[in-house]
């Protein structure tokens, strides 16, 4: 059924992108790729950020498909309104029915939606194992919020054994790197493409979110708790997600910065990386914990 | 009274959602320049609008007006209770204001860890006594629904006129008397999760502290199975108000009375079994996400079953377009709109690209702001000539209509684009993409407000004008018990007791 759903949407979209797009997509509040940035939200977007995991695709085609059940609901509503305060108004009928019951109309407004909920469900349930049930790890990291800043850990018997914190970067140093404010930070979670990772994220003082919309993921970061979520992706680039858990005053100065390389380029990376916070860590790291 | 103080309570929480709108107009700080007092405003936007406005002017106001005229009663069961029930607001709203002025995070005045108060950032986060002031606030806010409740029950059960069988009674009893339970129920939940946060930020205990073995999610259980009853408290009596205007305008009988009184039921009991769908992202397992996946979904049919069913009592019927009219019909098509999100946010996959963002908060601003509020506003105009003696001129209720409707869907329609692009709540700034929508819902923010000038020149108005409301000015179409009686009615309502033969609804 949701296979079913996306292909008819992909036909809408298309005779939608030839058409006013812009329009119809402010209207129904539709997802247009058009609008939608990658790791990042556009201007005037109406619709999720471009998918680059399974789990998102998969996640992004279900919400598609939802909302043109939604609407179509919502406009149903709206059109029976509509009529009603056209046929109905006083001037056109001026006596009122005296119906108070109607046992077919009262079966069917309950079984259809109960079968369109079933029906939502099925690929629902698919979704959320997909994303709960967690693959056999090529990488695993730790992400760790702080007030207010995240810091992340790669394990020694990956190759890592260093962490890292990441800041927000200021505006003059976001126009500098050429990224955008609130967004770009200084030290990027670097992560090798087509490799399944897994992230372990926890809190360090007050609860944070560890949220990257196009990879699909969320996950609270608690005090005194392992949560783990999972990602994988092919396409290479920059992602960015923001803390989603009210952590207090700087809470929407934390975001989060992936960036998905090459496995070489990361093995690289890792390299480079192991000295550069080998020597950082001889001021310790997690002085910014206390 | 409680509508007054209602109203006094909502310019308070309009004025902080305003100045939030003003931040949130531009990117970059222009307001706020402590992002900490952002969070303040939001946090006391949120509580008074639930605690403060939306449950005195439905349960407090028109519930203790109407409920006892419609079901026949004199009063409320326990009329000095009813008035403790009210003073404790005051007392528990002046606490609350003065949570704002004293410290909380260090550096800071007032507490801004949001209406549902997580620990740790409510307990290590805050250490400055602003959240003891706002849990004591709660604690008499709270205290004070729960006497409410009782009187709500008991007057409907023992109270009502001969004849009046629970069948029979108006459906906006029948709301009350879910809402009472929901009230009874859920509430000493939430007074012992803040108990247990009082005791853990000054007394030394760790319920909810990981370091020494409690649990910050535990917090989150507690306080959502009462905050989820907590939504239908705020909707459940609009619910009851919508279905008296739409039938009384229709000059019809509510379709499907006792489909309509049961959905109500059902929406209460369920709505105590859903309560970890805000709790989605927190790592629960695999089955529990389903399991409560499974249970939203349920919520839907039979709040399905009562927009069909108000549709259908128009449906043949020969409408009046008064200005409450409006107001319930716009209620109608909004509330579909907020409740058809919420489908969406009930699936667990879906809100993984949703939670806390602000396509949530445009979800619940549509089946509050736009629901209950808008239930309100439609009661408002609908019982006032009933409460005041008085008219509002009808002209002022639809422009009041209009101008809201307008200026709330330009508010909240664009957060659901922000929402799924990503844009998280909470945030006193945003990255430049986020920048066009939440222009366009600042405006809308300015048009709502104007609104309101519009709903205090029509209370002007009325109160300036020599015409009197006749006893039942809506015509054949009003037949509950309250419209037999004078606009006001009399101090002991009811001297003889109505005896009720026919259909009561």
């Amino acid at each position: 059924m949701a296979r079913r759903c996306v292909q008819g949407e992909e036909t809408i979209m298309i005779r939608w992108r030839n058409g006013a797009a812009a329009l119809a997509a402010l209207t129904a509040g539709f997802v247009s790729e058009a609008f939608a940035g990658t790791g990042q939200p556009s201007p005037w977007q109406v619709g999720m950020q471009t998918p680059v995991t399974e789990s998102a695709i998969f996640l992004n085609n279900m919400h598609d498909g939802v909302n043109i059940v939604i609407a179509l609901i919502s406009l149903f509503v709206l059109a029976l309104l509509i009529i009603v305060i056209f046929r109905f108004k006083e001037k056109a009928n001026p006596v009122p029915s005296k119906t108070t019951h109607h046992t077919g109309l009262e079966i069917a407004w309950t079984l259809i939606p109960a079968l369109i909920l079933v029906g939502i469900s099925i690929p629902s349930f698919r979704l959320l194992k997909m994303q709960i049930e967690l693959p056999k790890a090529d990488i695993t990291v730790k992400a760790v919020g702080h007030q207010w800043y995240w810091s992340y850990e790669y394990p020694q018997d990956q190759g890592g054994g260093f962490g890292y914190d990441s800041y927000v970067l200021d505006p003059e140093g976001a126009k500098k790197a050429n990224q955008p404010n609130l967004l770009a930070v200084d030290n990027e979670l670097v992560l090798p493409a087509g490799k399944t990772v897994v992230v372990q994220v926890v809190g360090q003082d007050v609860i944070h979110n560890f949220a990257v919309p196009s990879f699909g993921i969320r996950m609270d970061a608690i005090p005194g708790r392992l949560n783990q979520t999972w990602f994988k992706t092919d396409v290479e680039g920059l992602y960015y997600g923001q803390c989603s858990r009210l952590c207090g005053a700087n809470h929407a100065f934390m975001p989060i910065a992936v960036r998905i390389v090459s496995p070489e380029k990361y093995a690289a990376w890792l390299v480079d990386a192991k000295k550069k916070y080998a020597e950082i860590d001889a001021k310790p790291v997690q002085v910014a914990a206390e | 009274m409680y509508l007054i103080f209602a109203i006094i309570a909502g310019l308070v929480g309009g004025f902080l959602s305003i100045m939030m709108r003003l931040e949130l107009a531009e990117p970059g700080l222009q307001y706020f320049s402590n992002p900490q007092t952002y969070n303040v405003f939001v946090t006391g936007h949120g509580l008074i609008m639930v605690f403060f406005v939306v449950m005195p002017a439905v349960i407090g106001g028109y519930g203790n007006w109407f409920v006892p005229l419609m079901i026949g009663a004199p009063d409320m069961a326990f009329p000095r209770m009813n008035n403790i029930s009210f003073w404790l607001l005051p007392a528990s709203l002046s606490l609350l204001l003065i949570s704002l002025f004293v410290e909380g995070a260090p550096g800071s005045n007032g507490f801004g860890g949001g209406w549902t108060v997580y620990p740790p950032l409510s307990t290590m986060g805050h250490p400055g006594p602003a959240l003891d002031f706002g849990i004591l606030s709660l604690h008499l806010a709270g205290a004070s629904s729960i006497l409410g409740a009782i009187n709500f029950i008991t007057t409907i059960l023992n109270m009502r006129a001969p004849g009046m069988t629970m069948h029979k009674m108006p459906l906006f009893a029948w709301a009350l008397l879910v809402t009472a339970f929901l009230l009874l129920l859920s509430l000493p939940v939430l007074a012992g999760a803040i108990t247990m946060l009082l005791t853990d930020r000054n007394f030394g205990t760790s319920f909810f502290d990981p370091t020494n073995g409690g649990d910050p999610i535990l917090y989150q259980h507690l306080f959502w199975f009462f905050g989820h009853p907590e939504v239908y408290i705020m909707i459940l009596p609009g619910f009851g108000i919508v279905s008296h205007i739409i039938s009384t305008f229709s000059k019809k009988p509510i379709f499907g009375y006792l489909g309509m009184a049961y959905a109500m039921v059902a929406i209460g009991a369920v709505g105590f079994i859903v309560w970890a769908h805000h709790m989605y992202t927190a790592g629960l397992a695999l089955n529990t996400q389903r399991y409560f996946v499974f249970a939203t979904m349920v919520i839907a049919v039979p709040t399905g079953v009562k927009i069909f069913s108000w549709i259908a009592t128009m449906w043949g019927g020969s409408i009046r377009f008064s200005a409450a009219m409006h107001w319930a019909m716009g209620f109608i098509f909004l509330f579909t709109v907020g409740g058809v999100t919420g489908v969406v946010l009930s699936n667990a996959g879906l809100d993984r690209n949703l939670h806390n963002t602000y396509y949530v908060v445009a979800h619940f601003h549509y089946v509050l702001s736009l629901g209950a509020v808008f239930s309100i506003f439609a009661a408002w105009y609908y019982w006032f000539p009933k409460m005041s003696g008085r008219i509002i001129p009808e002209w002022i209720g639809k422009l009041h209509f209009w101008v809201a409707f307008i200026g709330a869907n330009i508010l909240f329609f664009p957060m659901h684009f922000t929402g799924l692009a990503g844009m998280p709540r909470h945030y006193v700034d945003y990255p430049e993409a986020f920048a066009g929508w939440n222009k366009i819902s600042s405006y809308g923010s300015y048009i709502f407000a104007f609104g309101l000038l519009i709903f205090f020149f029509g209370i002007f108005k009325a109160f300036m004008s020599p015409v009197r409301a006749a006893n039942s000015p809506w015509g054949e179409g009003a037949t509950t018990l309250e419209w037999s009686l004078t606009s006001p009615p009399p101090h002991h309502q009811f001297e003889t007791l109505p005896h009720i033969s026919g259909d009561g609804h």
